[in-house]
């Protein structure tokens, strides 16, 4: 915590050197998608269409980055018995708050998610978080880890998104880009198998490009 | 009955929860490296999704539903902390069971026994049991076929990966990006399957 306070320092900023690295690790290095491998689930059910992606990303980030700050202000007084449920039931509740708001305001989107906003709570990001990082760190870094988190899985999300709603469909988030006369919508990238194939090739590129990351098993 | 076997069938081949929907994949790839592992993880699988599919249809239909506790009171917006409550404490009779009767099992599957709990196909099913209105038999049907569908798909991915241990596969694709890559077309091969119409065997 002390170099944390000398390095906001140096720098002048708001936040240290630890803190962006809180933020930035998740993005490449210790990405939650392609290196940690959590919450695939919902993750690939959603990036047919870029605007789907986009409100699932940003569904995420709030209750990633929300429930981080809650666990570390309460991580003192919860039993570590019974902390699994305490750590769900404040993921359902803040779920829940999400699925009402979308339902109010975007209700298109929310009838298009249908169940995948619910399984955000059963996300592994959100659970294996609070576990590893915010039980123990102090709420300020532990709201940067969730951010941090939220972000790198959703820019996955929205990458993976744009790939396939391009190439399936010719558009970005409904406009059309490749026109039908000269292009035909290959539709092996509208099937759910697709978005498989390309998380796939993701982690490829991303492995070939900084070898550090390759499996040693 | 038939149409009760339809659920079971569509649930189990056409709408498999992982080459379909894609839950549980967590688990599924992280299981998913010796057979052995995979057939007690499925195993578990099948009998979650089996006990808590009826039990969160009773929740649902007996008290969340409109005016079913008290008139006039919906309280629907209860319904995924009551589900993930019914889906933990089922997963945690399933440990004890399971610790009793096979230690060598329980050992073998460690962290990932309560990791069932997060498993997104048993809370995703129970999820769409709600969206789709199944009854009391449906429900029972329903919830055993994707739990076999979830079985079939994780063992089937366990043998691949046990014979590809012997391939030659480039380092940066080794492990992970494979996984992946099989599954996807594992997935397409599944969809041939949706040419099998339910309503064939009434």
């Amino acid at each position: 915590m002390a170099d944390t306070i000398v390095d906001s320092k140096k720098q002048g900023g708001l936040l240290g050197k630890e803190d962006m690295k809180l933020l930035k690790d998740p993005l490449h290095s210790n990405n939650p998608l392609t290196i940690q491998v959590l919450g695939i689930c919902s993750a690939l059910a959603v990036t047919g269409s870029v605007s789907k992606s986009l409100v699932m990303a940003v569904a995420l980030v709030f209750v990633c980055a929300a429930s981080s700050l809650i666990i570390s202000l309460l991580r003192n007084s919860i039993p570590s018995s019974i902390r699994m449920i305490v750590q769900l039931l404040v993921i359902a509740g803040l779920v829940q708050i999400v699925e009402i708001v979308l339902g109010a305001y975007a209700y298109t989107a929310y009838v298009e998610l249908s169940v995948f906003i619910g399984l955000i709570i059963t996300n592994c990001i959100v659970m294996g978080r609070l576990e590893a990082f915010a039980m123990g760190n102090n709420p300020k870094q532990a709201f940067l880890d969730g951010i941090g988190n939220g972000l790198g899985y959703g820019w996955i999300l929205v990458a993976m998104a744009v790939v396939r709603e391009l190439f399936g469909k010719g558009t970005f988030m409904g406009w059309e880009i490749l026109s039908p006369s000269w292009y035909v919508a290959n539709n092996l990238m509208v099937l759910p198998a697709s978005s498989l194939f390309v998380i796939g090739i993701f982690i490829w590129i991303q492995r070939a490009v900084d070898p550090e990351l390759v499996d040693k098993s | 009955m038939g149409e009760t076997l339809n659920i079971f069938i569509k649930a189990a081949f056409i709408d498999n929860m992982i080459l379909a929907y894609f839950l549980g994949m967590c688990s599924y790839l992280a299981v998913s490296k010796t057979v052995k592992t995979a057939v007690g993880l499925g195993l578990a699988v099948i009998f979650v999704l089996g006990i808590t599919m009826p039990i969160n249809w009773a929740i649902n239909t007996y008290l969340l539903s409109d005016s079913a506790l008290v008139d006039g009171i919906n309280l629907s917006f209860l319904r995924l902390i009551l589900f993930i409550a019914v889906i933990a404490s089922m997963v945690q009779l399933v440990e004890m069971i399971i610790e009793k009767v096979s230690p060598a099992l329980y050992n073998s599957l460690g962290i990932f026994l309560p990791l069932i709990t997060v498993n997104c196909a048993i809370l995703g099913g129970s999820l769409f049991m709600v969206s789709r209105e199944y009854g009391f038999t449906e429900s029972v049907s329903f919830g055993l076929g994707s739990g076999v569908g979830w079985f079939l798909a994780i063992v089937a991915i366990a043998s691949i990966r046990e014979k590809l241990r012997t391939a030659d596969v480039p380092p940066a694709l080794r492990g992970l990006g494979i996984a992946f890559i099989i599954t996807g077309l594992m997935g397409i091969a599944f969809m041939s399957l949706a040419g099998l119409n339910p309503g064939d065997f009434n």
